[in-house]
């Protein structure tokens, strides 16, 4: 082994020139991983590259190896994730500079490497005795990288020759693909067989698609020709400019209605950074990490309120008029710091879902794309497949964009099926929500138990035999991942105190005695997160064999589970706790439906029905406990689609019912989670997964205040417990659904509630504002919430049923966990969201229904309503000629019809499909009728009586949670 | 979970090392005429000279009628790290490290040979570039024999890391500053290989017990590594001292 030094230079946080000398060993037993090698001594698994490589390019008849260049792997890693190049050579110094350069695509790049059908060799040029090469004084680095290239791709190639001699076939060639002309040119003189990407591809047979995938060449920032956009500073002008207070960082947001403005939150401004028009916003798009520059103070301006969509036409490059931005500017206090984007210091660009505009020219190979998401901007694509996917939704990845065209470039990545297809549809709420749910890989699958799985018999002498108990669990109908079971038994002892004492119990599936830490499965679910709940499709967390069946608590069936044990007394005070992995027997498992029948059927007397019965009376002692120590009932509207059994269509909303026995399993799963809460709290001071509900700001309730002041009702929000006082008190004996709406309208004033480990917060900041718990943790539902396995292990840790592991207590990983957790959950949360709207929109094809709404909010130009019936929320639009905005007590008038929050109204609602990408639901008021703006049908007189509303349906499900909706209700803190 | 990429996919470390390598270690015995023994070790990067006086008499406050005094003194020099720091003697960081010395070398020195003496041992460190500890503690022992004082054994040190390759723990022997500022943990063993006996172990952190034996196995197996090469140097040096002596003495 040989030894020598790297010598470099960096500067430090002080900024002091520091020479740095690092060891560098370079290495004589790495291998070549070609089989046609005979001098590397290989091991059979070994060897990645064929030792006859089939050309499938029409420019080289020969067989042959690729050696690429690190930007072609930047610029068309697209290209290479297609299953069509293989045996590729990739070096050292290529994952190197992707991996400083691109995080993202790095991964994208290992995972390849990682496929072995691929035949992607990584070779460790930069250790190799023979392939290493010094940097020369005064050369560049990436002169000095392309060097280190071409160098190992001509010793490949005379490594391959010299193993001829007892080879009797053909020696693969080496072809180094580049797309820098100066590196060909050399290393053509040095007798390298190089070639572009885009002549290499555009010459290979067999795979037409690939040619879409290809990134367009960048062309770069100081070519000004037919400039439309003033160039971006380089990075080295821009860190000056920051560190000279010059320019600031932020992130871009753009505006969802106008495409023409955005907004940038920098720290050192109060009001976030106004952006307008294309130079103002010079091609940063949203989520970039933008350099800007603050225009002074004449020049600022106010966020404009008009709604300004693209043009549906493809207008060329050339940028029209922005005079309709600048809007009068009436007070002083309006107005908003104003600045321009003069440099882009990290992109944050994601692959987007979204479909094609027509083209104007039948056959042309330039698209139009545009995107879901309405802030990003239409992209150009070239494609030879337009015929195809135009009917389709596709998935577009960006890849530059030059300062003369008016739109970024990209390219196609993949179709995702045809527009308004179901399955495509669920797609893209996927992917725009950024939920993993590929098919589980081979490795996770092969960390599962077999399908027939029977519980080991020293397994079971190990936990608490709990078989002969009655056991059981209530959940949704249809439910299959069944996490939970319950029981209660009265106990021969009385309490110190003379009252009856009951054991109950909470078992919970043992998910982790099938997840071990650090497997495949283990880092899957931990990357999942949570499972997703659309409307019609569920995404599993762990594969479905677990959570549909080896861990789902079915009745009749031994499944293994993780108890809680509590001794209580008659009012519902725990005496005693215990935790033990147990092995059980669930009876029966039940819906909401049978077990609320099993308790009030007087006639029923077995061993389910008085457990239910105990369970029940304990639940409305706990519960009631709960709420005098401030525990809040918060609302959310929520709605359940009866959906089609064929076409898996809606037809009907319903509202979900709500019965005793719902909150009886939420209390008990309460106070499991409060109990462990406690108890790995103890056991971990630093490391535990906990989850805290913040209070409230103060004045974040200002104008739901005053709204509910203009309804005659004073709300005291100073404390959990005087406000659920004030909201318990608020109540229109004629109107039931008020209670509910000021309840929603409350839960959307507070915070998210968030997981976090103990290390990371005082003792105070563990409180749960929701529930009024002082500490708070997630334990009941493994099976869907990584968060839950996690404490499950910590708490088998604590009780010695398991062996800790040493990422278990790390509390940097404990954090960067806790981040992902949360980043997921509101993820999962927002995609239920948008797939209950895309079936309330394919529920009101060719509908239109008039309905009874109440006013969410009153704005400028619109009410935002909400329909108690659908869950549905929207604007309705008012003409500016017709009303007048009162600005202080936000209300809406219009000769002597005022409207105010809270207000009741009648809506007629229809489908807008005249944009097939934002398809809306259209509001139109009905209800006080106004001349000239509310709609008037014929039949109206009759369709009000009709549409009378049923007070039942408007009483929503009550849920305390402010964490999220799921389809289970029960365990939503 | 994994920390930064102390270990490429293809298994190599930040410098070309596989886990169970240590670095390059070149050593000579009698740098030095004025001391009794004297040695100079370079492990990669990081380079040593350790000086011997002794043993001799102790002074009365110290001396011990049971053994030998072993005085240990560790100082870095000025210009060892990359930033040049003036590093008087004595500061807590040296006077800590002198008293790590003292304990892995007194392990192997037969103290009970010299009552009321005293042995003193100068270690200093030229160019730091992590595990200073165990060359100090290597160089010593070169010098030491150098000295001819007799020794129960080598007394051998070697550092040994965690990282984490696809998931899989493991261990990295022979730390550099590189892997050293990663963050890990750091497990330095002092031993006498021949006998199996461990001098001193220290962790920098916490380290899970899943994972202390096999940390603790690499890093004793560095230290009989370490061993080898420390034998051999001394054989060679031997073998050419002993004909210049000849020439000299005869």
């Amino acid at each position: 082994m040989q030894w020598t030094t790297k010598t470099f230079l960096t500067k430090t946080k002080r900024g002091n020139v520091l020479k740095i000398v690092r060891e560098h060993y370079l290495r004589d037993d790495l291998l070549c991983g070609s089989a046609v090698c005979n001098i590397c001594p290989h091991k059979d698994d070994e060897i990645v590259l064929d030792n006859k490589p089939e050309s499938i390019c029409k420019l080289f008849d020969f067989e042959h190896y690729l050696v690429l260049d690190t930007n072609v792997v930047l610029h068309q890693i697209d290209v290479l994730e297609e299953n069509a190049l293989k045996n590729i050579i990739i070096l050292q110094t290529v994952l190197e500079e992707v991996k400083h350069q691109n995080t993202a695509i790095f991964q994208r790049l290992l995972e390849i490497v990682g496929n072995k059908n691929r035949k992607f060799y990584s070779f460790v040029n930069e250790h190799h005795k023979d392939t290493y090469v010094e940097r020369n004084p005064h050369e560049k680095q990436n002169d000095r990288n392309d060097r280190a290239i071409r160098r190992a791709a001509s010793w490949y190639a005379s490594h391959l020759l010299l193993s001829k001699s007892d080879f009797d076939g053909k020696i693969p060639q080496i072809i180094l693909l580049t797309d820098d002309e100066n590196n060909r040119k050399i290393a053509q003189k040095e007798g390298i067989v190089c070639c572009t990407v885009k002549e290499y591809v555009e010459n290979i047979t067999g795979f037409a698609g690939l040619v879409d995938k290809l990134s367009k060449n960048v062309i770069p920032e100081t070519c000004s020709k037919d400039a439309l956009y003033p160039a971006h500073l380089t990075p080295s002008q821009i860190h000056s400019g920051i560190r000279g207070g010059k320019l600031y960082q932020g992130t871009f947001h753009a505006s969802r209605d106008n495409f023409l403005e955005g907004t940038a939150v920098v720290s050192s401004f109060d009001k976030p950074i106004l952006l307008q028009g294309h130079s103002g916003i010079n091609r940063a798009i949203d989520g970039d990490i933008v350099a800007i520059e603050i225009l002074p103070k004449e020049e600022w301006r106010k966020p404009s309120d008009i709604v300004l969509e693209d043009k549906a036409d493809d207008p060329g490059d050339t940028l029209e008029e922005e005079a309709l931005l600048n809007t009068k500017v009436d007070s002083e206090d309006e107005i908003t710091p104003t600045g321009k984007v003069v440099g882009i210091i990290r992109r944050k660009w994601r692959q987007y879902c979204g479909i094609l505009l027509p083209s104007k020219f039948p056959g042309a190979t330039r698209h139009l794309f545009t995107p879901a998401e309405k802030r990003i901007p239409r992209v150009r694509i070239e494609t030879r497949q337009s015929d195809i996917l135009i009917s389709q939704r596709i998935l577009v990845a960006l890849d530059s964009w030059p300062r003369n065209s008016r739109y970024p470039l990209g390219h196609f990545v993949r179709s995702l099926g045809p527009i308004g297809d179901k399955d495509a549809e669920n797609e893209v709420i996927l992917l725009e929500h950024d939920v993993p749910h590929a098919r589980f890989s081979e490795a996770v699958l092969a960390c599962l138990p077999p399908d027939d799985f029977k519980i080991p018999e020293e397994e079971i002498k190990k936990r608490v035999d709990l078989r002969s108990i009655c056991i059981c669990s209530v959940d949704p109908p249809g439910c299959t991942d069944i996490d939970d079971a319950l029981h209660a038994r009265p106990l021969p002892g009385l309490s110190p105190d003379g009252l009856k004492t009951y054991e109950v119990g909470v078992h919970i599936a043992d998910v982790t005695y099938f997840v071990r830490p650090n497997t495949a499965l283990d880092k899957e679910a931990a990357a999942r997160s949570t499972t997703v709940y659309l409307v019609d499709r569920r995404i599993d967390m762990v594969p479905g064999l677990l959570s549909s069946n080896l861990c789902s608590l079915r009745g009749g069936e031994e499944r293994l589970a993780f108890s809680c044990v509590w001794v209580v007394d008659e009012n519902a005070n725990v005496l005693s706790t215990k935790f033990h992995k147990s092995v059980i027997k669930s009876s029966s498992a039940m819906t909401y439906e049978e077990a609320q029948i099993a308790i009030d059927d007087s006639t029923r007397n077995d061993e389910i029905a008085s457990s239910l019965r105990t369970l029940n009376s304990l639940a409305k002692k706990l519960k009631q406990k709960r709420l005098d120590n401030g525990a809040l009932l918060l609302a959310s509207p929520e709605i359940r689609f009866q959906v089609d059994s064929e076409t898996h269509d809606p037809i009907e909303v319903q509202a979900k019912k709500i019965m005793d026995t719902n909150s009886m399993v939420e209390e008990f799963m309460l106070l499991a989670n409060v109990s462990v809460a406690e108890r790995v709290a103890t056991d971990y001071p630093r490391c535990a997964l906990l989850r805290r509900h913040p209070s409230p700001q103060p004045h974040s309730f200002d104008t739901f205040l005053k709204a509910a002041r203009q309804q005659g009702f004073e709300l005291d929000v100073s404390t959990n417990k005087s406000f659920s006082k004030s909201l318990n008190e608020a109540v229109i004996p004629d109107r039931p659904f008020f209670n509910t709406l000021l309840r929603i309208m409350a839960t959307r004033c507070m915070q998210q509630a968030v997981y976090f480990p103990s290390g990371s917060r005082t003792q105070e900041e563990f409180y749960h504002y929701g529930l009024a718990c002082p500490i708070y943790t997630h334990f009941t539902s493994p099976i869907r919430r990584y968060a839950d396995v996690i404490v499950h292990r910590l708490l088998a840790a604590s009780i010695g049923a398991d062996v800790s592991h040493a990422s278990l207590l790390d509390t940097k990983a404990a954090d960067a966990l806790c981040d992902n957790l949360n980043y997921r959950h509101r993820q999962a949360q927002y995609a239920g969201r948008a797939s209950v709207a895309l079936n309330t929109h394919i529920l009101f094809k060719n509908r239109e229904e008039i309905e009874s709404a109440v006013v969410l909010a009153v704005k400028r130009n619109a009410l935002q309503v909400l329909i108690p019936k659908y869950g549905l929320e929207g604007p309705i639009y008012l003409p500016s000629d017709k009303f007048r905005y009162n600005e202080e007590e936000h209300v809406q008038i219009c000769g002597d019809v005022i409207l105010r929050t809270f207000d009741e109204l009648t809506v007629r609602l229809t489908l807008d499909s005249s944009n097939l990408q934002h398809r809306k639901l259209v509001f139109q008021l009905v209800k006080p009728s106004i001349p000239g703006v509310s709609y008037i049908a014929d039949e109206q007189v009759e369709k009000m009586e009709i549409e009378e509303i049923d007070k039942k349906e408007n009483e929503k499900k009550r849920k305390e949670s402010t964490g999220g909706k799921n389809k289970k209700k029960k365990s939503k803190k | 979970m994994p920390g930064p990429d102390l270990l490429s996919s293809q298994g190599l470390r930040l410098d070309g090392r596989r886990p169970n390598e240590l670095r390059r270690i070149r050593c000579k015995l009698g740098v030095f005429t004025q001391p009794d023994g004297s040695a100079y070790l370079e492990q990669g990067n990081t380079k040593v000279l350790a000086a011997v006086y002794g043993p001799h008499q102790a002074s009365k406050s110290k001396s011990s009628s049971e053994g030998v005094v072993v005085n240990c003194q560790y100082s870095m020099a000025t210009f060892s790290t990359g930033e040049r720091k003036n590093r008087p003697r004595g500061d807590r960081k040296s006077q800590e490290m002198s008293m790590h010395l003292r304990q892995a070398l007194t392990a192997a020195i037969k103290t009970e040979m010299y009552p009321r003496s005293q042995i003193d041992i100068y270690v200093e460190v030229l160019q730091a570039d992590g595990g200073a500890y165990c060359a100090s503690v290597n160089a010593s022992t070169l010098a030491l024999i150098d000295a001819g004082i007799p020794l129960k054994a080598y007394v051998c040190s070697c550092s040994a890391s965690m990282a984490y390759k696809d998931g899989v723990p493991e261990p990295l022997l022979d730390v550099g500053h590189v892997e050293e500022a990663a963050g890990g943990v750091t497990l330095t063993v002092a031993s006498l290989p021949s006998t199996g006996s461990i001098a001193l172990l220290e962790l920098s952190h916490r380290l899970h017990s899943d994972y202390f034996e096999t940390v603790l196995s690499r890093a004793m197996q560095g230290c009989r590594d370490i061993e080898i090469i420390l034998d051999k140097a001394v054989r060679e040096h031997l073998a050419e001292g002993w004909t210049k002596q000849d020439v000299i003495t005869i």
